[in-house]
């Protein structure tokens, strides 16, 4: 059994996706249930379905002094870095615990591997093209060796890339590094952003849906792939009073396939347990949960009978990949963002996409928006190979 | 000042050109042996089939990571997991880049779900029954270094047994001559918060700077260290053939080493 976790404060957090820059803009779109997706433009011949995509990244290029990293991912990042005054909040953490004590830990699953097929599009006699000499970009760790390069931060810098559940894990790597005493504060979250490599990917597996995803729905038909990116502060509580709390989190392992959820949930019910138990909760204490619900056949079907089999009608649980599309690495941040949301602004967000509940599904879900009271939420995050993550965050009213 | 992290070593797998596995490596690094031929890594976890299908890295992973376990006699099934690698499989994403390049709707549903960096994960876990937490990261050319600094902290946090495999394959096509990684390589070793007759502990200290690595003085091991991310293990791994006191650093992040004095039950 795990031990029960000390709650750590979440300081600051910020999120970008196709809701749009900053949390506010994520805010508006929930609270008026509007999603995001779009018809597929992306690429040189656009798949038929529909994308999660963030306006304007392609114009906006790093400045001067980071044009080594350029690249779409690490552009979403930078756009995501500047919101809601992020970017002074780890500055002023750096100066307020030094560059060595502050962690960069960083989810994602594809990084700027966008680069390097473009390099393949246009080889320059069999090499990669001069303007992509930047072995920094050809690299999983491209994002993370970024944003430590960008705030000058030479602490632990790990990437994570367990495919969806990615930027969830580094909640739980922060919070080992905090409690031993490695660093005081961590940099967590990830960045996605569209590329070939996973539209054709997820479509190779017939993953991919021609319509707007419908997550939950009897006749759902797949994901839509979205880019997102969210970073989050983490450090000790007497740091940050009035900040919402990581106060648990899960990892397990299904064992079971590589691109199939267990049959039963099994993974995804010990990442929950395991959460829960360092959290010190039980099920009814849970407001809200943040589902993983991709829309994919299997995983909304062992996620909806997950949820139906644990939880009472009290615990509300919705899916916002509706709004966003599906953004794979950074998909663990977001939600854990949109969560936080749903705790300050005091409402459920929409399952939105869906018109006809699976059957499957239990009382749980919020279909529409619902004004609640959420003072423990979850959000889960299921990957690829079988690998389950799921965070539990609390208001600030509830540190003991 | 007391180490950072103190973890004792369980158990042991190698691979590398030339010592197929930490046997061989221990000969080679402590009594002098000469390398032997390359053979293909032996991943015995693995169902034959998929050992038959599997990539390069995960065979390089799994053949590792089953030779550590089987020297610490732990259970595989209940072991947390760190996979770290540099750059994953290079040969998948380089056929993924030329795919997409050319005929994307042809891309090969199983070279997508194999191109993960968690791959190596997701196939041992699935092959050991293992529902432990899985984890697959990267640290770039401090890969290793990084996947060590976490797994010792999951080992130390959690007060559990934690297997670390860090592999990189050899770069190919115009990738390859971004990630310069010109031969294969993989380590393993399965770290343990408790002695329990281990023979050997690492105190692990996080400094800051990167001190850079002195050459060890020998072609073969030196090449090796050189030719891949996650063979900047080799220095550590040289010190625990010799089985004597060492200190040494590694690269754990640009900027930031870690300190590690080995010590020896006598």
């Amino acid at each position: 059994m795990p031990h029960l976790m000390t709650p750590l404060a979440i300081s600051a957090y910020t999120a970008t996706s196709a809701l749009g820059r900053g949390l506010q803009a994520h805010a508006d779109a929930l609270a008026a249930s509007c999603g995001g997706l779009v018809p597929n433009d992306f690429s040189t011949a656009p798949l038929d379905c529909w994308i999660g995509r963030v306006a304007g990244v392609e114009d906006e290029p790093l400045p001067p002094e980071l044009a080594e990293w350029d690249c779409r991912n690490n552009r979403l990042a930078w756009i995501a870095l500047r919101q809601d005054g992020f970017a002074d909040a780890v500055r002023a953490a750096r100066e307020r615990y030094g560059s060595a004590r502050i962690a960069v830990l960083l989810g994602t699953s594809t990084a700027s591997i966008g680069a390097t097929e473009e390099g393949y599009r246009r080889l320059d006699h069999g090499n990669m093209p001069a303007d992509l000499h930047r072995p920094v970009l050809h690299t999983p760790h491209s994002l993370a060796s970024f944003v430590a390069a960008a705030f000058e931060l030479d602490g632990p810098c790990l990437t994570v890339a367990t495919a969806c559940s990615s930027s969830a894990k580094v909640f739980a790597n922060a919070e080992r590094m905090i409690r031993l005493g490695l660093i005081d504060a961590a940099i967590v979250g990830g960045t996605d952003s569209l590329c070939d490599s996973v539209l054709f990917g997820f479509n190779s597996l017939e993953l991919v849906s021609p319509e707007p995803c419908r997550p939950f729905d009897a006749g759902r038909s797949g994901i839509s792939i979205g880019e997102a990116a969210g970073f989050a502060i983490l450090e000790r509580i007497e740091a940050a009073k009035d900040a919402p709390l990581l106060i648990g989190y899960g990892e397990a392992s299904d064992a079971h396939h590589m691109s199939t959820p267990h049959p039963e949930g099994l993974g995804a019910e010990l990442a929950l347990r395991d959460a829960l138990a360092r959290a010190g909760i039980e099920p009814g204490d849970v407001d809200y949960i943040n589902l993983h619900g991709t829309a994919s056949q299997k995983n909304d079907e062992v996620e909806a009978a997950l949820v139906a089999r644990t939880f009472p009608a009290t615990t509300r649980a919705s899916s916002t990949k509706g709004f966003t599309g599906h953004t794979l690495g950074a998909a663990g941040v977001l939600e854990a963002a949109i969560t936080l949301l749903a705790m300050r602004e005091r409402q459920v967000p929409a399952n939105l996409g869906a018109t006809t509940p699976d059957p499957l599904c239990g009382p749980q879900m919020a279909w529409r928006p619902e004004p609640a009271e959420i003072r423990i939420a979850l959000s889960n995050s299921f990957g690829f190979g079988g690998n389950n993550a799921c965070l539990a965050f609390a208001r600030a009213e509830q540190r003991a | 000042m007391s180490p950072a992290l103190s973890v004792w070593i369980g158990g042991i797998g190698l691979w590398a050109p030339g010592a197929s596995d930490w046997h061989a490596f221990r000969d080679i690094a402590a009594a002098g042996a000469a390398p032997g031929e390359s053979a293909r890594p032996l991943a015995e976890v693995l169902p034959p089939n998929e050992r038959r299908r599997a990539p390069e890295s995960v065979l390089l992973a799994a053949a590792v990571a089953g030779q550590a376990v089987r020297m610490s006699g732990r259970d595989a099934a209940t072991l947390p997991c760190v996979f770290a690698s540099a750059h994953g499989d290079q040969v998948i994403t380089d056929y993924m880049c030329e795919t997409l390049a050319t005929a994307p709707r042809e891309l090969s549903p199983t070279k997508f779900h194999n191109s993960v960096h968690n791959a190596p994960a997701g196939y041992w876990t699935i092959a050991t029954g293992c529902h432990a937490a899985s984890s697959a990261v990267s640290g770039g050319e401090e890969a290793f270094g990084a996947g060590l600094l976490e797994a010792a902290t999951l080992a130390v946090a959690d007060d559990r047994d934690v297997l670390l495999a860090s592999y990189d394959i050899a770069g190919t096509g115009p990738l390859g001559s971004m990630t310069t990684t010109t031969g294969p390589f993989a380590v393993a070793l399965v770290l343990s918060p408790r002695a329990e007759g281990a023979a050997v502990r690492l105190d692990i200290t996080p400094e800051r700077g990167n001190s850079g690595s002195d050459p060890m003085g020998d072609a073969w091991l030196d090449g090796l260290s050189a030719s891949n991310p996650s063979a900047r293990a080799v220095p550590l791994m040289r010190a625990l053939a010799l089985m004597k006191p060492a200190a040494l650093r590694l690269p754990a992040a640009r900027g930031l080493d870690l300190h590690i004095d080995i010590g020896v039950a006598a």
